[in-house]
């Protein structure tokens, strides 16, 4: 029995110890939380029971993918981070391993009175708007999603689609980014040798082909503009339709549709189908043949590995759009409906484009200022 | 000394041979537990966190705060209202319900290892039960409750019974291993889901998940939202019931744990090995399945790609931790059903990362499977017990 005592006093000690020692260490975006000890706690809020009242506090729940995913949840969390930053309002995370758990972390942060619940993607649909409907007063705001989603007749509020009518409480954050794409088919044009970009998409759904439409569109104004004529392959806005893997999982797909691509004489081209877009990185950067134009986030940073033949990306600045809402709770002005992210608010954007002159740069920043002020039409 | 006496004293030894066992079987479990959530402890403290905030957290999280709970009896037997006492009850239902596809998965691993198969693919049966369960629960329109939840349950036993079949009747047609088989077989049901919910499964918007079950197919809640609290969770003790009442108390089970402790002797006794191992393996995925079946048609009601994180993995420890007896099996699902639960409010009031649940629970399986450490660290005499055997090697 005396090892016993003596092994179980030295595993408490350690851990006291240890426990005694740690305590700084914790993240600075944590450091308001209401449970904490004195000792974490700055010294002007010494009894660090209650947290001032008028502190917003900010939680955002992630998708399967965690607060680490190089994508949208990490970039809602960098929207959040920034807040705290520059508001100081109390900023934690969340993340969701398995499906249940979509409702249990809404439901967590409901319990604590959190002012501004954010959720991450379409997957949240349901459960956001149910939650927002047994919690008027608290505010959501969800990434890439927005109300009214049920459409027909055939459906349940609630089960098969969220809510048939906005949510007076709920801020949809969604992205125009055809307008980026718009640039992205401009810089495309005036980037190519062989006079032919080319396109393709995961699935044939609006989030997919308005990338794609923009990306035409840009395109066609660059040959209105120059008097060239580039062609665009792979999507037609006209007819609604284009080339499609049906997936975004397929690294193989992405490899054969850059291959056929690059043998009807394209020499640039926008994957819009996540991962998909890796496969025809791999092929561009093996064979030399061709540009990549990223989607969603910089891939000169997520997919650093092909920054070689990375042309530019379509970005997404989905924490530009949190950061957006998070002030708005700050300054007292947040209300429900859809977040649009433009070129002018900065929610979409073009990343540098490898290589441009500055006439190009220039043309770029001109075409950019064209679409803000409404003078050029991506449609 | 008469023949009466001597057979009182015996029974009497076996009596307090069985107590005794008893006390060791559960001695080993709880002390790894215990030396888990020390070394958990010590890992917090380690990366820079309050181990003793963090547990605070944990306990609030999965047994609810007392002084919330103390608040809405309160309110209660003032003004008869109950609905702050039912919300403060919210932490301690939410994990009943997130220990119930343990305990069936669990069931799941532990009646393998009963008959000396180590069913690695409770993972893969869930995912099979589960896309099953919704497929009725969704695609039939109209049936009264009392036939159609019933069928949906079913329907998930009878698909995760098959997907443990294959293996179990690899191994005992062609002495292929089923630690091999069931692992594959997980494969083929992640892939076959994926595939289910782009394509057959989807429901009409483009979204990667099955429609809706129908409401005469969902498990019934006993409370008002958010608490998801349902008759799964009953459902799942009466299996444990019934998987004790089969092993222990039918000629079968008894065959079933012969095959397990001497394969040969049972060969001998005239016990058919084949017909044991492909019976033993079609129950564990029917069970399983039914996790799966439970956890859709009383939690999520749809089914996605991110529906499990691993309900089927954390069966092993748990069938381990419970050293394959039943009632051990709902012990250990339980335990990892509040502390998963607990996680949430710990990552979020304390600031520490789900995945320390994680750690603890690999310290707790660390000590389980080698309880000589156990004996070692707190000088516990070695009582020779009856050790199970958990699986054996290659063939048969």
């Amino acid at each position: 029995m005396k090892k016993f005592y003596f092994v179980s006093a030295l595993l408490i000690i350690a851990s006291m110890i240890l426990a005694a020692c740690g305590g700084g260490a914790a993240p600075a975006t944590e450091a308001p939380a209401t449970e904490a000890p004195a000792t974490e706690a700055p010294a002007t809020e010494a009894p660090a029971t209650e947290a001032p009242a008028d502190v917003i506090s900010v939680g955002q729940v992630t998708d399967l993918g965690g607060i680490d995913d190089k994508s949208f949840n990490q970039g809602a969390w960098q929207g959040v981070e920034n807040a705290v930053a520059d508001f100081g309002v109390e900023g934690k995370y969340l993340e969701s391993t398995q499906q249940s758990d979509y409702a249990k972390n809404i439901q967590q942060f409901v319990d604590e009175d959190t002012d501004l619940i954010i959720t991450v993607g379409f997957l949240f649909g349901v459960d956001t708007a149910v939650a927002a409907k047994a919690n008027p007063d608290t505010s959501f705001a969800i990434v890439d999603y927005s109300y009214p989603d049920c459409f027909g007749t055939d459906f349940t509020e609630g089960q098969t689609c969220g809510s048939a009518s906005e949510i007076p409480n709920v801020l949809g954050l969604t992205f125009a980014t055809d307008q980026a794409g718009f640039l992205a088919g401009y810089a495309a044009a005036a980037s190519t040798q062989t006079g032919k970009v080319a396109t393709f998409g995961g699935i044939n759904i609006p989030p997919v082909t308005i990338f794609m439409k923009g990306f035409e569109a840009g395109v066609n104004y660059y040959n209105a503009q120059k008097g060239t004529t580039v062609e665009v392959l792979g999507w037609d806005t006209a007819a609604n339709d284009g080339s499609f893997t049906g997936n975004f999982e397929s690294l193989d797909d992405g490899r054969s549709f850059a291959e056929s691509f690059v043998q009807e004489g394209a020499d640039v081209i926008m994957p819009v189908a996540g991962p998909v877009g890796l496969g025809s990185a791999a092929y561009c950067q093996e064979t030399a043949s061709c540009w990549i134009i990223g989607v969603d986030v910089d891939w000169t940073v997520s997919a650093a590995e092909y920054t070689d033949v990375i042309l530019t990306s379509v970005l997404k600045n989905v924490n530009v759009a949190v950061y957006d809402a998070t002030a708005s709770m700050v300054d007292g002005s947040f209300a429900g409906g859809v977040y649009v992210g433009t070129l002018e608010n900065g929610g979409v954007g073009l990343a540098d484009v490898a290589g441009a002159s500055d006439e190009l740069k220039a043309e770029l920043e001109a075409v950019r200022q064209g679409i803000i002020d409404g003078t050029i039409s991506v449609e | 000394m008469s023949e009466k006496a001597s057979k009182e004293k015996k029974e009497q030894t076996e009596k307090q041979k069985e107590q005794s066992s008893l006390r060791q079987a559960l001695l080993v479990p709880v002390l790894a537990v215990l030396s888990g959530l020390i070394l958990g402890g010590v890992v917090m403290a380690l990366s820079g966190s309050n181990p003793f905030q963090a547990y605070a957290a944990l306990f609030a999280g999965s047994f609810g705060s007392p002084s919330v709970i103390i608040a809405g009896m309160q309110t209660y037997f003032a003004t008869g209202d109950n609905n702050a006492l039912v919300r403060s009850l919210y932490p301690f239902t939410e994990s009943l319900v997130t220990a119930t596809p343990y305990i069936f998965t669990g069931l799941a691993v532990a009646i393998g290892f009963r008959a000396g198969l180590f069913n690695i693919g409770a993972e893969g049966q869930v995912f099979i039960g589960a896309l099953c369960s919704a497929f009725i629960g969704y695609s039939i329109k109209g049936l009264p409750m009392i036939i159609h939840l019933p069928l949906a349950l079913l329907a998930g036993a009878a698909g995760g019974a098959f997907w443990g079949m294959i293996p179990g009747y690899l191994k005992a047609r062609f002495g292929a291993h089923e630690v091999v088989n069931t692992i594959m077989m997980n494969w083929i049901a992640f892939r076959l889901s994926d595939w289910l919910l782009k394509g057959p499964m989807q429901a009409s918007n483009f979204r990667p998940v099955t429609p809706n079950v129908q409401a005469s197919a969902e498990l019934p809640r006993f409370f008002e939202d958010p608490l998801r609290f349902n008759l799964g969770f009953f459902l799942a003790l009466l299996f444990a019931y019934l998987v004790y009442w089969f092993l222990f108390k039918t000629t079968l089970g008894f065959e079933i744990r012969s095959v397990g402790a001497n394969p040969d002797a049972a060969k001998y006794a005239g016990m058919s090995i084949v017909k044991n191992i492909v019976l033993v393996m079609s129950l564990a995925g029917a069970l399983a399945g039914l996790g799966g079946g439970a956890q859709v048609l009383g939690v999520d009601h749809w089914v996605g790609q991110g529906f499990s994180s691993g309900y089927g993995f954390d069966a092993i420890a748990i069938a381990l931790l419970g050293k394959s007896h039943p009632f051990g099996v709902v012990l250990a699902a339980l335990l990892f059903g509040f502390l998963r639960s607990g996680a949430t409010n710990m990552q979020s009031m304390a600031g520490i990362p789900v995945d320390i649940i994680s750690i603890i629970q690999g310290l707790v399986i660390v000590f389980v499977a080698a309880p000589a450490i156990i004996r070692w660290l707190y000088r516990i005499k070695s009582i020779k017990v009856e050790e199970t055997v958990l699986t054996r090697g290659w063939g048969k």
